[in-house]
């Protein structure tokens, strides 16, 4: 662990990336605290810029406190990403490892089945199946997961691929060893640093799909969200500016720092590819 | 075989490849339309406000929505085989007529993204890899990395309130200016300058990873051995640089082009609804606001299709560029 943090911390962009998300979790665990109302509260005079009417970064039409949507926001976005992504790399994984340790026609089908997935244009599949199923939180990470697992499939496909045939693996044959234990036990830890970086990359994509749907409406009615928060200002652009301003600052940094972090572990976890410029 | 029908083989090969794909894209269609709360002939008897259970049984029956599901299914495969969509009873239109009607525009928006997109992408890899790791290849990757992360929705807005509302240099939303009644060439300078604001806004997503794509390639093709003989044969390293690795560079920038036109789509609901852009995206934003499945069902098959004719286009181009492919 000392050793791995000695290789990431060479990258200082990944450092900062890092400071950045550990900043917007620790906003999104003391939501609670400094904003104790609900965010969808009225809290005071509506409209008010910037500073004015004890607002940090105003309020929107309705009186809602910016600062405070901003806060639970940050707590939604990381769920969201972070769930999404879970399900996605679980479901990338299972399908990619099937096709790639049995091949033959199980990998045909789950290939084929791969490649229609990712015809398909993912965000518009992802608002279908979103208004097919009602917003809701289940179902943003339902939409999200299920346009984002084709990419961790062929990624742990391909890693099998390549691992299968590898005298450890045909020891673990010799040894008797069922196919489940080969696959979860012996070559899947093998090949953790690519789903590792591909993973952290993907919540940073989960979150842009998050809060792209929450402007378009589709985000969960009782959940305050950045997305959410822009779609309702965007009415007011030419009155009020800081309505859609701020909350879209925290979704560029946030995802920025997401993807520093996802870019310093592939840097930190394949040290042959550091030396590449 | 001559080189020609060699040629024809690949095409056809690719066009039946693409079959399955197309018909699972229609199956799954079906069934979420299935999974949908309610048919068409629950929101018919919704919009008219009252419907006796006979007269819905009786609609069902017409639409063949009493059928089993098999029946069904093919009773849908038969409907789009004739271009039949279903209809978007919002509208009281055929989905077809509608989608057609908004088609040009996301294609006008598409195409001006595209070469904005890749002619600049390319130009800002290509200074990039040519001032590697100087001030100009460190602020050209920030840029990239900045614009890969920035919702393209706040963008457009962000735009429009320097743009459009402080500055006043361009339209906040719209194609054209309806009541001028512009016409010839007066209407195609009002259109493009409608368009200016969106194209921008779209292209900035893929501007960075044509850019990041650009730079990598131009540094993966300098390393190559026909650099070396060419640096050999006494060329310049200008030369080498535009015209030797430049052109084998530009390849993945291509086929990546081919590649993102699925993700353009789904780029093009958000900036579309954000610029009031009338295209298929600004239709599938009005589809779910009406709650009319029946026409979101619709555009999402149509892209699907678009992708699927984009990437086979793309693929028997590529063939053509480089010979090497039909091969393998």
């Amino acid at each position: 662990m000392l050793a791995f943090w000695k290789l990431y911390r060479r990258n200082l962009s990944a450092v900062l990336g890092l400071a950045i998300l550990l900043l917007v979790f620790a906003v999104a665990a003391t939501a609670h605290l400094f904003f104790p109302d609900d965010p969808f509260r009225l809290a005071g005079k509506s409209m008010s810029p910037p500073g004015a009417a004890g607002f940090l970064l105003g309020s929107d039409s309705l009186g809602r406190d910016i600062a405070a949507g901003i806060a639970h926001g940050a707590k939604t976005s990381l769920l969201i990403g972070l769930l999404a992504t879970f399900v996605a790399v679980v479901t990338g994984v299972l399908m990619g490892a099937l096709a790639g340790y049995y091949g033959g026609w199980v990998d045909d089908l789950l290939m084929r089945t791969t490649e229609m997935f990712q015809t398909i244009p993912s965000f518009v599949f992802a608002i279908l199946l979103v208004a097919i199923m009602k917003p809701s939180i289940e179902s943003i990470v339902i939409a999200i997961a299920v346009v984002s697992w084709p990419a961790v499939a062929r990624l742990v496909r391909g890693e099998f691929l390549s691992l299968k045939n590898r005298e450890f693996v045909q020891a673990c044959h010799t040894l008797g060893m069922g196919d489940f234990r080969i696959m979860l036990g012996e070559i899947l830890p093998n090949c953790l640093s690519p789903i590792i970086v591909i993973g952290s990359l993907m919540v940073a994509t989960a979150i842009l799909i998050e809060s792209g749907l929450a402007f378009l409406g589709l985000g969960d009615p009782n959940i305050m969200s950045w997305g959410f928060q822009i779609g309702a200002g965007r009415t007011l652009l030419r009155s009020a500016w800081w309505v859609c301003t701020f909350p879209g600052i925290a979704i560029l940094i946030t995802v920025l720092a997401i993807n520093l972090v996802g870019e310093g572990l592939n840097d930190a976890l394949n040290p042959r590819l550091r030396e590449r410029t | 075989m001559d080189h020609f029908t060699r040629r024809i083989r690949y095409v056809l090969k690719r066009l039946l490849q693409a079959v399955p794909i197309v018909l699972a894209i229609i199956v799954m269609n079906f069934f979420l339309l299935q999974l949908a709360e309610g048919d068409a002939v629950d929101v018919l008897a919704g919009e008219a406000g009252s419907a006796t259970p006979e007269y819905m049984a009786e609609l069902r029956a017409k639409f063949g929505l009493d059928q089993p599901l098999p029946v069904q299914l093919v009773l849908y495969l038969k409907n789009i085989a004739s271009f039949d969509l279903g209809y978007s009873f919002r509208h009281e239109m055929p989905v077809l007529d509608l989608v057609l009607d908004r088609f040009f525009a996301t294609v006008l928006l598409m195409v001006s993204t595209i070469l904005l997109a890749v002619g600049f992408g390319v130009l800002l890899g290509l200074l990039a890899a040519t001032g590697l790791n100087t001030w100009r290849d460190t602020a050209i990757s920030i840029f990239a990395l900045i614009t890969y992360a920035t919702p393209l929705f706040w963008v457009g807005l962000m735009l429009i309130v320097v743009f459009s509302l402080t500055l006043g240099w361009f339209p906040t939303s719209g194609m054209e200016n309806i009541a001028a009644f512009h016409e010839g060439w007066d209407r195609v300078v009002d259109i493009a300058h409608h368009l200016v604001l969106p194209t921008i806004t779209l292209s900035l997503f893929y501007l960075a990873l044509y850019t990041r794509l650009m730079r990598a390639s131009m540094l993966e093709q300098a390393g190559q051995d026909y650099v070396t003989t060419a640096r050999a044969k006494g060329l310049t390293e200008r030369r080498i640089m535009f015209v030797h690795v430049l052109r084998n560079a530009l390849l993945p920038v291509v086929t990546m082009a081919g590649v993102q036109v699925g993700a353009l789509i789904g780029g093009s609901v958000i900036v579309e609804s954000v610029f009031a852009w009338p295209g298929l995206g600004m239709l599938a934003f009005e589809a779910l606001f009406a709650r009319d499945l029946n026409l979101l069902l619709g555009i999402f098959l149509l892209s699907a299709l678009l992708v699927v004719a984009v990437n086979l286009v793309v693929d028997i181009i590529y063939s053509t560029l480089d010979p090497r492919i039909e091969v393998s």
